[in-house]
């Protein structure tokens, strides 16, 4: 495993939504993105809401399929896996944990669940003991959650449990898509933790996808600034928030709410 | 006597359904007057809306008004008639923008016509299309909006129009407090910025003369508010003026949350590990012991679990921290 490979490329990648069959109308979701992800690198796609930042997450997991461009993980084209092979070193947490979970079935079922995607065939003894050392390494107290149904546990609980099922399929690359917007402020700060111990020890590569330009800041490496479908700035956080070149990134980053400072009108 | 604008004491309100009693809101004192703008932190589940639907004087069915007295304007609204409440405290003297209201726009109706339902209601006379437009100009303007959105229908505007056209609907009889429940929560940074700065416009205007703003989100507080009461557990643990609260934070429940914002910083990422409070929020239908932050506080000690703070004035110009140990 070197350490600087690149993991998953993007490019020219391009969504383009049409509705309607006599006069079509179209949106554009993303035009030529491009981009890549280096493993154990966590990149964050920061933009406002209908920048595209979604539309290009679920191109990445392959849930619509681009309009053009290329996606590739590992070297080759993410269309030429078999689904599970591909959902097995590619998973994703939502910014709604309470929508992943089905309110009938205790927690467990989620986690047990992964193991169908995985070859090996784990025995149900082996699957509680995997699940609950993962469960563990990752700051909760399996019996705490174990046992529990979804909204008995707290969100920000629930999203841990939705990060230990990626790691039980062993999940090369997360896809987070706003995974803190839900979460308190108080325990937004324990994911963001967890999500960097997880690069450090297992070398997870992350695409961070935020609107929250303090959180994008504290996690990532790097940082790739959307602004309708179109990628404005890329680069190395501390260059981009910094310095920023784009005249989009600046008024961005100025609106920013800070602790310590207050705003100034002109 | 001063006269204060709002006037709350001991206020108490619980809910009470199949699930038990939720002691939603539990001792709260706090006063407000006129031309301050107060913040109201805490997580989610504080009792921060509880309270405000508590002072807006029609809480939702299974939120029962307990106790205490909430005086607006010196009118105590628990006690006066039902029919004045409607008609002389309720947008006249205060208005509640709640959670979301701008879903609350009906999506078959142009905004003018929803405008003149509002002003029907209240006036009992229907007004002329003409009388919208005069009647909206200038708190739309206020605003950041111009008078074409009246023309428009709810879905032809972005969440940060409409949620603007419900507050020019809510302020539209110039109330001496608007109670706003997180207006920019469901904004992006550039258009949060617009809306407190929309609602210090209104203020300046003297549309409105003062205002309670809720928001878990501190950095937004810290932008607009001159004065911040911390609820946690359906109480308030800490008030001050905001910017003591923030650079000097007294007690551990705030310390805790503002050591875990995270904040941009353009000179560059910020040194060390953010920390979070340990724990979940606790269950208010059986509230701990004592203090009831003791269960994840760093640094409780035996004597926490069970000496129960005091209650808090919140007075303005006062500084108080609700932690046995202060």
């Amino acid at each position: 495993m070197k350490a600087n490979k690149i993991i998953l490329q993007c490019e020219g990648l391009t969504k383009i939504y049409t509705s309607g069959l006599v006069r079509a109308k179209s949106v554009v979701g993303a035009k030529n993105v491009s981009f890549d992800i280096k493993r154990g690198e966590i990149i964050s796609l920061v933009g406002e809401s209908g920048s595209g930042k979604s539309t290009v997450a679920k191109m990445i997991l392959r849930l619509i399929k681009p309009t053009s461009g290329d996606i590739l993980f590992d070297g080759k084209n993410i269309l030429s896996y078999d689904e599970r092979d591909y959902y097995r070193q590619v998973q994703a947490i939502f910014q709604d944990p309470y929508s992943a979970f089905n309110p009938f079935y205790k927690v467990d079922r989620v986690l047990d669940k992964a193991f169908g995607l995985l070859n090996d065939h784990h025995s149900s003894e082996e699957r509680k003991d995997i699940t609950r050392s993962t469960l563990k390494s990752i700051g909760l107290n399996p019996d705490e959650v174990l046992g529990r149904h979804p909204h008995q546990l707290s969100g920000g609980q629930m999203q841990r449990i939705l990060i230990a099922r990626a790691l039980v399929i062993g999940a090369e690359l997360l896809i987070a898509d706003e995974p803190t917007s839900m979460i308190d402020a108080s325990t937004r700060a324990g994911i963001l933790n967890l999500l960097l111990s997880l690069r450090k020890d297992k070398g997870l590569s992350v695409l961070f996808i935020t609107h929250d330009i303090g959180q994008a800041q504290y996690i990532s490496d790097r940082v790739i600034v959307m602004e309708k479908g179109i990628v404005v700035e890329q680069g190395l956080i501390d260059e981009v928030f910094i310095n920023p070149q784009n005249p989009y990134t600046k008024t961005l980053l100025a609106s920013v709410p800070r602790l310590y400072e207050k705003w100034e009108y002109d | 006597m001063v006269v204060h604008l709002l006037e709350i004491e001991d206020l108490k309100g619980y809910y009470r359904g199949t699930f038990g009693v939720v002691f939603g809101v539990d001792g709260v004192t706090l006063t407000l007057d006129s031309g301050e703008i107060l913040g109201l932190a805490g997580e989610s589940g504080c009792g921060k809306s509880t309270l405000a639907e508590l002072v807006s004087g029609s809480p939702p069915p299974l939120l029962h008004y307990e106790g205490g007295k909430i005086l607006v304007d010196g009118l105590d609204i628990y006690s006066i008639d039902k029919e004045v409440l409607r008609t002389e405290v309720k947008c006249k003297r205060m208005s509640y923008v709640p959670q979301a209201s701008m879903e609350s726009l009906n999506p078959v109706k142009r905004i003018r016509d929803f405008v003149m339902d509002v002003v029907k209601e209240r006036t009992g006379k229907e007004p002329s299309r003409e009388e919208v437009f005069r009647m909206t100009g200038e708190h739309l303007e206020k605003l950041g909006l111009e008078s074409w959105v009246l023309n428009c229908y709810p879905h032809e505007l972005s969440g940060g129009m409409k949620q603007r056209v419900v507050i020019g609907i809510s302020t539209l009889w110039n109330p001496k407090l608007l109670i706003i429940d997180e207006p920019t929560s469901a904004l992006d940074v550039t258009s949060q910025k617009l809306m407190i700065k929309s609602l210090l416009d209104l203020k300046q205007a003297r549309i409105i003369e003062s205002m309670l703003y809720i928001s878990h989100d501190i950095t937004s507080l810290r932008q607009l508010c001159d004065r911040c009461a911390v609820m946690y557990c359906g109480q308030i643990v800490e008030t001050g003026p905001m910017d003591d609260i923030i650079n000097d934070p007294h007690h551990p429940y705030t310390r805790g949350l503002i050591s875990s914002v995270v904040s941009y910083d353009p000179q560059g990422r910020q040194k060390g590990a953010l920390k979070s409070i340990p724990g979940e929020p606790p269950d208010l239908r059986n509230p701990p012991s004592g203090c009831r932050f003791h269960p994840r506080c760093p640094d409780a000690t035996e004597a926490c679990k069970t000496t129960v703070p005091p209650i808090l004035n919140a007075e303005k110009g006062k500084r108080e921290c609700a932690c046995c140990q202060y």
